[in-house]
């Protein structure tokens, strides 16, 4: 459960000051499919990024779960991170040395856990994948489509409640990025909480709730089925 | 609930973000085992030439202690070079030290420079006045002939023993044995020659004319000794003797303690102690390169912590907190000079070994602290410099990491 009350973030730019998100308040049950859509600039990104406990809020309240995070220290907010959000990014951000398994691994090998349990887990979800043929290729031997699902993998991996995806396609091919939003979908459609940033209208009909963001506002806010 | 990445991991991950950058990672190595291998391999020469010398006081003969006329105010110091002499040390001071059991044997020297000619060559060159005592005490062989007579040392005799180079500069081919040469207008017999290679401290025994001292005596006109060697009987009488033959030299001085006496040991320990100085000193300088490599350490990994902006990025965002952020790239920095020192050491065992091989008498050998010294200065350097990156890289904003910016 995400709860956002009045929440403003601004930046410094030069002498000015942008209101990049100015009182956001929002609530999302657990299990939702949110697209969030807008132009360039309009605050999407940095409403994903206090979403993912990556940036601070300057005002407002954000509760996950029912814990206000915006005044824990840093290191309980990475632990946040770590047990409760996956990241999926446009640029898949794969740490190119380490094999499809390890980089699925990753997040378990920052939280310590034992070799044994790691190997058993990225089995599963590689299993899940339908990647365990491309288990130790290299980033730069995967396909587009194949990096971002391994990056999905990474994501999912520590069995988070929510899951954020910043252009998850901008990167794919049609073809590719079908296949992704359709694993996001089947991954929503087991419970978890997703929430889609997009420039891609076709890709943000798709969720069950649309929220269109100007100015670092909330513009619209639709739920129900998409209307063509 | 605070996270700790397991050990085995924290390091598998540094190996490989380390074996990622290859030519960076060589590099350090370089650095770093450069450092290492020169404070090694410096402080090995240094302790080469502690020892070499060392060696060197062990051939001037055992059980040694040298009486010089004049009293040395400083103790354990150098002897007093114009050191005013208050009373001659005679040959008969000299003689009365055979009195002492603990003594064994006592050679009663006058030094000076005369010319030594034969025919028309003439060389100036070390006289020595001596007794047959000398020989032993100061380890001499005789080459051929015979040492000096075993006679009653105030009396003179027109015989000499002289150094192998000599022998050639005079006589070249000629036979020495049984010819007259001149010491300073007095005619001496040679009746031996010393046995080969023989210099110590730098005097080049090779090059120099023995004679008994009361010829000497006459030759440099002067009633007093240069020096008086005394021989122990043993290690542990070595301490007994210095004090007997003091007490003995003052009774015989109306109670003035008016000579000095050092003893091998002494003097050994003072070049110890300026050749370990000097060791350190060397080892010191070294080091700064170790530091220098440091430098280079924090440069390369400022470097990769600016190209792997968008990792440390994902590292925040897959719940890595700072300190964690930070002992990654700390465990990078220390692996890199941890693995430098041991290819250092590598490197310095190897140019010893080398060394060896080329100079064979000169006993070069690393001081047992120099290897570990060097490997903890590289280590903690390795630390040191990567606190600066490591902190920066912890400290990056995960957004803007990400956003590629």
């Amino acid at each position: 459960m995400i709860e956002l009350t009045g929440i403003e973030r601004d930046f410094a730019v030069g002498d000015e000051t942008v209101h990049a998100l100015s009182q956001v308040s929002l609530s999302l049950p657990d299990g939702d499919y949110v697209s969030v859509m807008g132009p360039s600039g309009s605050g999407k990104s940095t409403l994903l990024n206090v979403l993912g406990l990556l940036d601070r809020p300057n005002a407002g309240s954000y509760r996950l779960d029912g814990v206000e995070t915006t005044d824990l220290p840093e290191e309980r907010r990475a632990a946040l991170r770590r047990n409760h959000i996956g990241f999926v990014f446009q640029a898949f951000h794969l740490v190119p040395r380490l094999s499809a398994a390890d980089n699925i691994g990753l997040p378990m090998v920052l939280a310590g856990v034992a070799p044994d349990a790691r190997k058993a887990r990225v089995h599963e979800v590689l299993d899940s994948l339908d990647l365990l043929d491309r288990a130790h290729h290299r980033p730069d031997q995967l396909s587009g489509g194949q990096r971002q699902r391994v990056a999905i993998g990474r994501a999912i991996v520590m069995k988070p409640g929510v899951l954020l995806a910043d252009e998850p396609t901008g990167n794919l091919d049609q073809h590719a990025g079908g296949e992704v939003v359709g694993l996001l979908e089947r991954l929503n459609g087991a419970g978890i909480t997703l929430i889609v940033v997009t420039h891609d209208p076709a890709i943000g009909r798709r969720a069950r709730r649309r929220i269109r963001m100007v100015d670092g506002r909330i513009e619209s806010d639709e739920s129900g089925d998409a209307h063509t | 609930m605070r996270v700790v990445m397991r050990t085995p991991d924290l390091l598998s991950f540094a190996l490989r973000s380390l074996g990622g950058a290859r030519t960076r990672t060589l590099l350090m190595l370089l650095a770093m085992s450069i450092g290492v291998a020169s404070v090694v391999l410096l402080t090995a020469l240094g302790e080469g030439a502690r020892r070499y010398v060392v060696g060197e006081f062990a051939q001037l003969g055992t059980h040694l202690l040298i009486m010089l006329p004049g009293r040395s105010e400083t103790t354990g110091g150098a002897p007093p070079l114009l050191g005013a002499t208050p009373r001659d040390l005679t040959l008969d001071d000299a003689m009365a030290l055979l009195r002492e059991r603990s003594i064994l044997r006592v050679a009663p020297l006058t030094v000076g420079n005369a010319p030594v000619s034969y025919g028309s060559r003439e060389r100036e060159v070390t006289v020595i006045g001596a007794t047959a005592d000398f020989f032993p005490i100061r380890h001499l062989t005789i080459g051929s002939g015979s040492s000096l007579p075993a006679l009653d040392p105030g009396r003179g005799a027109s015989v000499v023993v002289i150094g192998s180079g000599l022998r050639r500069e005079l006589f070249g081919s000629q036979r020495a044995l049984g010819q007259w040469v001149r010491i300073d207008d007095r005619r001496f017999r040679v009746i031996g020659i010393l046995g080969e290679g023989g210099e110590s401290l730098g005097q080049d025994l090779d090059d120099m004319a023995v004679i008994p001292v009361a010829s000497a005596q006459v030759v440099f006109d002067t009633p007093s000794l240069f020096r008086v060697l005394i021989q122990a009987r043993s290690e542990d009488d070595i301490e007994r003797a210095k004090k007997a033959a003091r007490e003995i030299i003052r009774e015989r001085h109306d109670g003035e303690d008016d000579v000095t006496i050092i003893s091998q040991d002494a003097l050994l320990s003072t070049f110890d102690r300026i050749l370990g100085a000097l060791t350190y000193t060397v080892g010191g300088i070294a080091a700064i390169s170790l530091a220098v490599a440091g430098i280079l350490i924090m440069n390369v990994m400022l470097v990769a912590v600016s190209q792997r902006v968008a990792e440390i990025g994902l590292l925040k965002a897959l719940g890595a907190p700072e300190r964690q952020v930070l002992r990654l790239f700390l465990v990078e920095s220390v692996m890199l000079a941890a693995a430098g020192a041991a290819l250092g050491v590598l490197i310095a065992v190897a140019g010893i070994f080398v060394l060896r091989e080329v100079f064979p008498t000169f006993p070069i050998a690393a001081p047992l602290w120099a290897t570990p010294a060097a490997v903890g200065v590289a280590i903690v350097t390795g630390l040191v410099f990567g606190v600066l990156p490591a902190r920066r890289a912890a400290r990056l904003d995960p957004v803007h990491a990400l956003s590629g910016r």
